[in-house]
């Protein structure tokens, strides 16, 4: 017995907007027989505006999979091609009011289907099967990408294996990617904290975003190789590209100490995070 | 509340009003502890003895002290999986079949996760046991081999008598969950010749919270709760007397349903059921088989649509049923057993289960056939693989 809200049992006994459009100018499907979901999305965009201005679906699944469908179908109309790309499935699950956790995974069948449906209207309305990329495949059974759950981890703030299983369904029949999901968890979560998205350059990093940075590779690069000789470094302050550092146990005062600020710290910093960057003793 | 269609009977029964009238003097009047000195608890001993002999008689029991009482059947048959692999330390092989109640799984899968060689035979499509394949495993290695007498999903019915024979020919213990067949076949546990048997009183119109593990004499059995002299030192904790002064009349009143001919009746209505679903609504399948199956059940796959959304549309209608689909059990795979089958998934997504009993009326079957063939022509109006079945697209 699952607590679907009145909202999720009203969609679900009365859907909105099933069928399919004729000629429809996007067509985004996702899910199989196998899976026990699956979701054809079709809409209507108006060229000019780019506006949506009709949308059908039809589902095979449970409840909530056809509450989620119909829902999205109310949200994406009116709205243009942009604004609907960036509804998540977090959204789709706040406007039903919620889903159980073991359902979200319904909710991100209806992103899904949407990200598709845009990817076939951008394409000139060839219908698009939401895919997840071949080689980064992570569940086998349900057949979920790398992507997709990190993608997942992030929307939702996932925590545990469970968590990605109920939004994603990886982990959900033999269990054997339950090892590599926690491995993405962590990688995800434990650089949540203190890396910035790869993509982000230094220059355009806040100030906190920096000196999380500088932290990092400080403790992953830096500290190991000092504390072999029975020292370490902490950061004091940064003022522009200035990291101002203070070694400590053996370093300090160590007729070296100079050296390692420059041809070490400095030169650690630089490659791994900018060329900018000098260092000096606070 | 509205009036409740109950076909839901494999999931469990309503406790008779006979039941838990003979219960209820044992939970506030007579309260008194079985094992003490006095005569207040101590005649409850009395009571005991005679639930323990109801029960043997329904399960054909050669003796009365054979019966052990449990809190329920999954607490049997763990009981049972361990104290055959305990007591026959040098077998490291077991078996069973691929189509078990988790209760005999997860001890399988512990087991097998230490170090020992596990074989689950599987089953055909109809959901046989496969003889051949089971013949061709066995060995003198083999310390158990626990198989279910009745299949909770399907209804089918393995040969358990079979089964028996080849394991004794192996020196193995054989056991066997027969929770599905209790109360709704006969079952004799000497013509069948099982070593050890579970069962569970609220299948059969008893209560929740009470079970059996039958031990016939001389098998070497070793207790999986310790620290009580009860029921001769093989499974410790306080007499439940009220819950086994239940089952011991639930065992009762089965009986008398067995040789009354009712449950006759309940597959009359059960076949009623199932063909006029047959007959009125197209791509459907009937799961397990026919020729082998216990009275009450019948579990039908319904193509192209999913199992939770007919569930949820026939609770509007009060009718109870299950389902063997992803989506109802919170898990994301159909169940273990229709995938054993191999039923296919435009299939096993699809299937619900029916399970009468001897209250079901015709007149409740006549709803369901009235009330079900709108409910799946609606989902598949919304399910996009029905029209593709339509338009001869293979989905």
């Amino acid at each position: 017995m699952w607590d679907y809200t009145d909202k999720v049992m009203d969609h679900f006994k009365h859907p909105r907007n099933v069928g399919v459009i004729p000629n429809a100018d996007g067509t985004g499907q996702v899910g199989s027989l196998v899976c026990g979901d699956a979701l054809r999305l079709t809409i209507k965009v108006n060229k000019e505006t780019d506006v949506i201005e009709d949308a059908k679906f039809e589902t095979f699944g449970c409840a909530s999979a056809i509450a989620s469908s119909s829902i999205l179908t109310e949200m994406v109309k009116g709205k243009t091609i942009a604004e609907a790309s960036k509804i998540t499935n977090q959204d789709i699950a706040n406007a039903l009011g919620s889903l159980p956790t073991e359902k979200m995974h319904c909710s991100v069948m209806g992103m899904e289907a949407l990200e598709a449906a845009v990817q076939s209207y951008r394409n000139g309305g060839k219908p698009v099967v939401f895919e997840q990329e071949a080689e980064k495949i992570v569940c086998h059974c349900f057949n979920v990408s790398e992507e997709a759950i990190i993608k997942a981890i992030r929307t939702n703030h996932l925590t545990t294996v469970e968590d990605v299983t109920h939004f994603t369904k990886a982990g959900g029949a033999c269990g054997r990617c339950k090892g590599e999901i926690q491995k993405i968890l962590d990688k995800v979560n434990g650089s949540c904290a203190i890396e910035t998205p790869a993509s982000k350059k230094y220059e355009e990093m806040t100030l906190v975003e920096k000196i999380r940075k500088i932290e990092q590779v400080l403790e992953e690069d830096i500290r190991p190789k000092l504390n072999m000789d029975g020292g370490s470094v902490e950061l004091v302050d940064l003022v522009g590209n200035t990291v101002k550092v203070r070694l400590i146990g053996m370093c300090s005062g160590c007729a070296g100490a100079q050296g390692t600020l420059k041809n070490f710290i400095e030169k650690v910093l630089q490659d791994r995070i900018s060329k900018e960057l000098t260092v000096e003793q606070a | 509340m509205k009036k409740v269609v109950y076909l839901d009977n494999n999931a469990t029964t309503q406790c008779a009003p006979e039941v838990v009238e003979a219960m209820l003097p044992y939970f506030s009047e007579k309260y008194g502890n079985a094992s003490s000195i006095h005569s207040f608890g101590g005649e409850n001993r009395h009571v005991i003895d005679a639930a323990r002999r109801q029960v043997a008689q329904l399960i054909h029991a050669q003796y009365d002290d054979e019966i052990i009482f449990t809190s329920c059947a999954s607490e049997s048959d763990n009981t049972a999986i361990f104290s055959a692999v305990r007591a026959n330390r040098a077998k490291k092989h077991i078996i069973t079949s691929a189509v078990e109640h988790p209760a005999v799984l997860e001890p399988f899968k512990f087991l097998e996760s230490q170090g020992y060689r596990v074989d689950y035979i599987g089953v055909d499509e109809q959901g046989r046991f496969n003889m051949e394949q089971f013949k061709r495993l066995i060995d003198t290695q083999t310390a158990v081999v626990s198989v279910m007498w009745a299949n909770s999903e399907t209804g089918t019915i393995f040969p358990i008598q079979e089964i028996s024979k080849i394991a004794h020919e192996y020196g193995a213990v054989f056991h066997t969950d027969a929770v599905q067949a209790v109360g709704k076949i006969p079952v004799d546990v000497q013509a069948a010749g099982v070593d050890m048997l579970s069962l569970s009183a609220h299948k059969f119109h008893g209560p929740k919270g009470i079970g059996v593990l039958y031990v016939k004499r001389g098998t070497r059995f070793l207790p999986y709760l310790m620290g009580g002299h009860q029921e001769k030192h093989r499974r410790a904790g306080t007499e439940n007397v009220p819950y086994i002064v239940g089952i011991g009349k639930a065992a009762e009143l089965a009986q008398k349903r067995l040789s009354g001919g009712t449950m006759q009746k309940v597959a009359a209505l059960r076949d009623e059921l199932e063909q006029g679903i047959l007959k009125t609504i197209p791509d459907v399948k009937v799961n397990g088989d026919p020729e082998h199956r216990v009275p009450n059940t019948t579990n039908i796959s319904f193509g192209y649509i999913e199992g939770e959304s007919i569930l949820m549309f026939l609770n509007d209608f009060g009718i109870c049923a299950s389902s063997g689909s992803a989506c109802t059990s919170g898990s994301l795979e159909p169940s273990h057993v229709l995938r054993a089958m191999k039923v296919p998934f435009q299939f096993a997504h699809g299937s619900v289960r029916f399970s009468l009993s001897d209250q079901t009326t015709s007149e409740e079957v006549r709803l369901v056939l009235k009330e079900l063939p709108p409910i799946i022509e609606r989902l598949r109006e919304i399910s996009p693989f029905s029209r593709m079945a339509k338009t001869h697209v293979a989905p």
